[in-house]
């Protein structure tokens, strides 16, 4: 799946996407975010509070039990501050 | 329309090429965002005294979801109100002080409905759309937080009753 990554969390994380295969674990949000952190480093440091993170999958906004698929394109974003 | 782009733009032509040649509309309404010259209050950059100013503001945005969450908002004010016509134009890139961020027009037969269909896609716009500040400030970048009364904004139109009464 292709990850994308915007404003402070990509700079924390360092880069602005990547590519992952989907772990067989992970069958949500909820469970992509807790392997994300898991990984450790950049992605530890700016998953530490979800209360700040935002997520859409393919490009719609949706909690942390939608379900994630292999072809999914996942943006994590913090609140957004346009206008 | 939905424009999403690094230029500026010209408000007078814009608003002027809205509803020409259609003289079923009898207003428009206008919102336009500017960047403001701000003091740095609070947050890693210190009390308002001496925190210096923000010099300019860079606006990231999520290419293909901006635009379709900026044409879902423009759908749901067209199903609200009577609208003949609108559009959204929001900036991004790098923008200093009085430069134009946003433009949002609608255009109806009547003020009533182009007022407040002008406001609500505004208010949806700050909250729904991903785009991102940070500002250039004396001590580095800092990204601009979320604020409560964006959200509290936007909410106050799912308790104002619906005019297509749905």
């Amino acid at each position: 799946m292709k990850l994308l990554y915007f404003a402070w969390l990509r700079a924390r994380i360092g880069i602005a996407e990547e590519e992952v295969a989907l772990p067989p674990q992970v069958r949500d949000v909820a469970g992509l975010l807790a392997w994300l952190r898991a990984r450790g480093g950049g992605h530890a440091e700016a998953l530490q509070n979800l209360a700040i993170v935002r997520v859409a999958v393919n490009q719609d906004y949706v909690g942390l039990d939608h379900p994630v698929r292999d072809r999914d394109e996942i943006a994590i974003f913090p609140p957004v501050t346009g206008g | 329309m939905i424009r999403v782009q690094r230029e500026d733009f010209d408000t007078g032509i814009e608003l002027d090429r809205l509803a020409a040649g259609n003289h079923r509309v009898g207003g428009i309404a206008s919102f336009i965002g500017l960047v403001r010259d701000m003091p740095l209050i609070g947050g890693e950059g210190g009390g308002e005294s001496g925190g210096g100013r923000v010099s300019a503001l860079t606006l990231e945005h999520y290419p293909g979801m901006t635009e379709k969450k900026l044409a879902e908002i423009e759908l749901e004010a067209h199903r609200r109100w009577p609208l003949d016509t609108s559009l959204i134009i929001h900036r991004y890139g790098r923008l200093e002080p009085g430069d134009r961020i946003v433009l949002v027009a609608t255009a109806s037969p009547h003020r009533e409905a182009a007022l407040a269909a002008c406001n609500f896609l505004i208010d949806w716009l700050k909250t729904d759309a991903p785009f991102w500040k940070s500002e250039e400030t004396p001590q580095g970048e800092r990204w601009v937080e979320a604020r409560t009364a964006d959200d509290a904004a936007k909410e106050r139109w799912r308790s104002i009753p619906d005019p297509t009464g749905r």
